[in-house]
């Protein structure tokens, strides 16, 4: 009773934690109240039966308490350790790879519970369902994170009969589970069944994975965060627990909210990008020979910049990759001291997770009122007297507006183009990593700056120094 | 506990998610990912109930410690680098110093 109550305190807390995210004033105080309630409701665990009869003095290695306190010691200084030391541009990799343990330890939970005594078919279900979801939350996230630390191609994986496959292997899970799951299956058929159910559940994990590329890496997350969530709750169901039933039903529902925020920033179906494998083969562009891009240097740029009255930063995954977020605030400091209204339009999916050009700015002391989203930069777009697109590409390619021919077309893009002028800062003259042909870079107003985004924008910031 | 009152839980508990995630602007969408995230380390909970249930030195238990381990990662990793984040968030001149 008493414990069911600290439960139902916890949920508050967890609730109340994510309402305050809404603001970035009360998220500090919103992540302090939703760490309390995580407190509140390992301390209840603590009080519960089963817990309580574990104590016992005669042989320490089996008292449940010294295990509990072992583990929670040298998984919190782990965590704690890797969340001090991460580089904010190395966060998608981290918050995938928390993913995979979420949905690991869950899955183990799972796995740990199922040969405790005969379940109901009720909880052998949840038993089922618990090492499902963890298990593909588990492989899925691990590379979904060697993906984005590029210990793998990030590009996306695509093989024939992959849909088949995948289909196939759902099936023999759920075949596997009946298996489990029915009352009369003899002990030792239902272990394999498990096993079976595992292994599958594992392999299912990376095959939905592999086919979907390096851009569309912010819908993985969202969705494996949402999985891990989900996996959680399962396990609620296994021991009647609210409280994981709570928390990982809220982590589920974040998880498919930011899936599909992202998916409508691709004008894209969760069913398109989970089978279509986007990014991988792209037909050559149709068209015939189109006008060279015009390239400037960073001194000529700079011309232009010192007469801008309006300046707005488009940034992209390759700033991240370019670390320029710091000398970017250094030139947006420069240009408003030379009084020019500096501003950053932010597309939902810049970047590789959602969000991830917001934290690497805030990281360089940008304040958030200058991030713009996309929405609401693009009325204001043709009165910028610049525009400095930065290691972006498909965000701001016109062919998602114009060209129905383009893989890419109907997706909502920051309209760099609208600008009087466009520079482009790209390292060499190639492709972005999908692949296609951005019309931006031949139109009239624009102009590149080929080379390192981070060495360009310190010379241009160099000039005003030097002026 | 009756299963029809747990589903019945589960089911509020997916709309009022999603009430409140919608309402979290783009710009926090990161940190709401990364606290989330934290949060799904509740299974730290379960993973604590069943190791100790199971304290009996069976392989169940061992893979419960490993739970342990691993949802605390998730939880105090995520925690921590939420706060992390969100302490970098400021205001335009604000009190730089």
């Amino acid at each position: 009773m008493g414990i069911n109550l600290a439960y139902i305190v916890a949920c508050v807390f967890f609730i109340l934690g994510i309402k305050k995210l809404n603001k970035p004033q009360t998220a500090r105080r919103g992540n302090f109240l939703s760490a309390l309630g995580m407190l509140i409701a390992v301390t209840a665990v603590f009080f519960e039966n089963d817990v309580v009869q574990s104590w016992t003095t005669s042989n320490w290695l089996q008292n449940g308490y010294l295990w509990c306190f072992a583990g929670i010691l040298i998984g919190s200084a782990v965590g704690w350790i890797w969340a001090k030391k991460v580089k904010m541009t190395g966060m998608p990799e981290l918050v995938a790879l928390f993913n995979g343990f979420g949905g690991l330890a869950s899955a183990l939970v799972a796995f740990a519970q199922r040969d405790e005594g005969v379940l109901t078919v009720v909880d052998a279900t949840a038993v089922c369902a618990t090492i499902l979801i963890g298990s593909m939350a588990f492989t899925g996230s691990m590379l979904a994170w060697g993906k984005l630390s590029e210990k793998i191609p990030g590009r996306a994986i695509v093989f024939k009969g992959q849909k088949p496959l995948n289909g196939i292997l759902l099936l023999a899970v759920i075949a596997a589970a009946v298996v489990y799951v029915l009352p009369n299956t003899d002990g030792d058929l239902k272990f394999m069944a498990v096993i079976t159910l595992s292994a599958l559940s594992l392999i299912l994990g990376l095959t939905v994975v592999l086919p979907i590329g390096g851009g569309d890496m912010p819908v993985v997350i969202s969705l494996m965060n949402s999985l891990s969530g989900v996996a959680a709750a399962a396990a609620g169901f296994m021991i009647a627990n609210t409280a994981l039933i709570v928390a990982g039903c809220l982590v589920g529902a974040s998880g498919i909210v930011l899936t599909i925020i992202m998916c409508k920033a691709m004008n894209r179906s969760i069913g398109n990008l989970l089978f279509s494998g986007f990014g991988s083969a792209q037909a050559a562009s149709k068209k015939g020979p189109q006008t060279e891009p015009k390239a400037i240097s960073a001194e000529d740029a700079f011309m232009i910049l010192e007469a801008a009255q309006s300046v707005v930063f488009v940034p992209g995954y390759g700033m991240a990759v370019a670390q320029a977020q710091h000398v970017i605030k250094e030139l947006a400091e420069k240009l408003e001291a030379n009084g020019a209204e500096v501003s950053f339009a932010i597309h939902p999916v810049a970047g590789r997770m959602p969000g991830h050009m917001n934290v690497l700015l805030a990281e360089a002391d940008i304040p958030y009122e200058q991030l713009k989203t996309m929405d609401e930069m693009n009325p204001a777009m043709p009165a910028q007297d610049v525009a400095i697109v930065i290691g972006a590409n498909d965000v701001v390619n016109p062919a998602a507006e114009t060209d129905p021919s383009s893989p890419i077309y109907g997706m909502p893009i920051v309209k760099a183009y609208e600008a009087k002028t466009v520079f482009v800062l790209k390292r060499g003259k190639g492709r972005g990593f999908s692949g296609i042909e951005n019309e931006l870079f031949c139109m009239q107003n624009a102009l590149m700056i080929y080379g390192d985004a981070k060495a360009t924008i310190s010379a241009l910031s160099g000039e005003f120094a030097d002026a | 506990m009756d299963i029809i009152l747990l589903l019945f839980i589960f089911v509020i508990a997916a709309f009022l998610g999603t009430e409140l995630i919608s309402k979290v602007p783009s710009q926090l969408h990161t940190p709401l990912m990364s606290a989330t995230n934290a949060i799904s380390g509740i299974a730290v909970v379960g993973a604590l109930a069943v190791c100790a249930a199971l304290s009996t030195g069976t392989l169940g238990m061992i893979l419960a410690f490993i739970a342990i381990i691993l949802a605390s990662v998730n939880v105090v990793g995520g925690y921590v680098v939420t706060e992390r984040m969100l302490g970098m968030f400021r205001k335009k001149k604000e009190d730089k110093d």
